[in-house]
């Protein structure tokens, strides 16, 4: 059986962290790691699946998008929207500055 | 009066179809049972005064003769389906107090035929989990019991619990790769998922797109024939939804099976199977001899990749679904140094642990050159899964299968091994992959008195088949067993 990605590393587990927004502490990211590779090497069983001239499946059932009006159908609901909102203020969301 | 909490839906819509009580009484005497039921912890949020509300204005609505189908009937409702004015959390921190001001297609569609709704039940957190220990509000009690606390399985966990408990008539739940019929299973509950695209994923809260579907878990085949004949139906607002008929269901139940040609595929004797489901299996497949049913090997090779591929797909659409929680506009939010450093403490303290490892596996899969090492490769896999029940149906109308590899175990007995909990749902993941129908029926009881359930697959679209083969195999076996109520 092929292997074509090799054992998750310590410092793959802080950059795939990164990339999900997610903090993992130091001494968390071995464990994580070995988490990830069982979990991986189990998945790994794939690579006996002959899958040559396969079409990947993107849909559990066979129908074409269906098209609709490119047409304004909802809105004027701003209270709705800021509703559960954790900061507002003025028909506005609050966020951290992100432009110094 | 006879305890209503102990009637079956289709019973209890009968009798207050007939003037024999109100849904006021029924909905008190299902909130007196869950007041009496903490220890169960199935509910999240309780809706009581609402419930009440509602049944009065239901009991109104049938004295006009404007009876809906599920008039009256108190119900339970999974915390993934938004409803407007009620806090939904999918069992997550990160949701915080959520208040949706809208409500979901599968919810409005029950409301709409005279819902009333008891309250929110628990679940893995976003439905992730095959024994409800995931949820941030603490794990669901199984109400059967063998010495120690049990899961009820998951990720729909309170919602088997409560039916199984009786505390509600029926409810919602979710399945994406085992999360309905691995609980009816655990909970000796009746749970379909029905074919992908039947029950609109509007207002649900996402956890893997392309295998995510609403269904009913019940006392009876027939209560989840009727409740599915509500919950679904096209709509517009999503786009795999399938704009096809909703058939009456609940008439398919008692259907005679003679002639139906059942498959028995042989992968799905693995190792370690506890010899109790396999003569259960084995039993389940003389009931259906027995009912005219004739019984056809079959072979689905690819069987044993499909966890592997579903632990690919699942955790890659989730992360997708998932990066929507980012603490800006709805939810949980904790500030940090900068924007960036709010997003991080936000998700690390708002995810629990098995969140967090699935967004985790789903970025790295999904990451630059791993894509098709592991994403489009699983999509393949999926690919073959669905051609082997193809060529399966060219031979047999419907396949019979254990529900689950095993019996309700204990509370804690599997959390801290990933891969032996996602192994719960190796028998149900199939039909998520390949977007079919499956049911899982209570059967029997395994040595310690608890509930063993058996599954029915059927073709796409082919509720009709599912309904008809599950209610002969709920008649043969004469399922009548309850837990002792030992939590009130």
């Amino acid at each position: 059986m092929s292997d074509p990605v090799g054992a998750v590393s310590a410092e793959d587990v802080k950059k795939i962290a990164r990339l999900s927004r997610l903090h993992v502490e130091d001494d968390r990211l071995q464990p994580l790691a070995d988490d990830l590779n069982g979990i991986l090497a189990w998945i790994e069983q794939l690579n006996e699946v002959d899958v040559d001239g396969v079409e990947p499946m993107t849909s559990a059932v066979d129908m074409s998008a269906p098209l609709r009006k490119d047409a304004v159908t909802d809105g004027g609901i701003r209270d709705n929207i800021l509703k559960n909102a954790p900061k507002k203020d003025d028909g506005f969301f609050v966020v951290p500055r992100s432009v110094e | 009066m006879t305890d209503l909490t102990k009637l079956t839906l289709e019973a209890a819509l009968g009798g207050m179809a007939k003037g024999e009580f109100s849904s006021v009484e029924l909905t008190q005497a299902h909130i007196d049972a869950c007041a009496e039921a903490g220890k169960l912890n199935a509910f999240i949020t309780d809706t009581h005064e609402l419930a009440i509300e509602q049944a009065k204005a239901s009991d109104a609505r049938r004295a006009k003769g404007e009876a809906g189908l599920l008039e009256g009937a108190p119900l339970g409702v999974k915390d993934l389906f938004c409803t407007e004015g009620v806090k939904t959390c999918a069992a997550s921190k990160i949701l915080g107090e959520f208040t949706p001001t809208y409500e979901s297609s599968v919810s409005a569609n029950m409301k709409a035929d005279g819902m009333v709704m008891l309250g929110k039940l628990n679940l893995d957190e976003f439905a992730m989990g095959s024994s409800n220990e995931t949820s941030a509000y603490g794990p669901v009690i199984n109400p059967w019991r063998k010495g120690e606390d049990l899961v009820p399985g998951g990720s729909s966990g309170g919602s088997a619990a409560a039916v199984a408990a009786d505390l509600c008539l029926g409810a919602t739940a979710t399945d994406t790769g085992g999360s309905i019929r691995q609980p009816a299973s655990f909970t000796g509950t009746v749970g379909i998922k029905p074919t992908y695209g039947r029950c609109s994923r509007w207002g649900t809260v996402a956890f893997a797109s392309s295998l995510d579907q609403a269904g009913p878990i019940a006392k009876t085949v027939k209560d989840a024939a009727i409740l599915l004949e509500s919950m679904a139906g096209y709509d517009a607002k999503d786009s795999t939804s399938l704009n096809v008929a909703v058939p009456k269901w609940s008439e398919s139940c008692g259907k005679s099976v003679k002639g139906l040609r059942i498959g028995i595929p042989k992968e799905y004797m693995i190792d370690d199977m506890p010899v109790e489901i396999q003569s259960l299996w084995d039993q389940g497949v003389e009931w259906m001899k027995e009912a005219g049913a004739e019984i056809v090997p079959i072979t689905l090779p690819h069987t044993k990749y499909a966890l592997p591929a579903y632990y690919v797909v699942a955790p890659a659409e989730a992360s997708s679904n998932l990066a929507r929680y980012d603490g800006m506009r709805y939810g949980l939010r904790v500030d940090g140094k900068d924007l960036n450093d709010t997003y991080d403490r936000t998700r690390t303290e708002g995810f629990g642990d098995e969140v967090r490892r699935r967004i985790m596996i789903g970025t790295y899969v999904l990451s630059a050159g791993y894509y098709d090492a592991y994403y489009l490769r699983a999509q393949k896999v999926r690919t073959r899964i669905v051609q082997d029940f193809e060529n399966a149906w060219q031979t047999c109308d419907a396949i019979l299968t254990p529900t689950a590899p095993s019996a309700p175990f204990a509370v804690g007995r599997k959390v801290n091994d990933p891969v032996k909990m996602y192994l719960n749902d190796i028998f149900t993941v199939t039909t998520n992959l390949a977007g079919l129908p499956g049911i899982s029926v209570p059967a029997g009881l395994d040595q310690d008195g608890l509930p063993l359930g058996l599954q029915i697959i059927g073709k796409a679209l082919d509720e009709d088949t599912v309904f008809a083969a599950a209610s002969a195999l709920e008649k043969a076996a004469g399922f009548t067993a309850k837990p002792e109520k030992w939590w009130a």
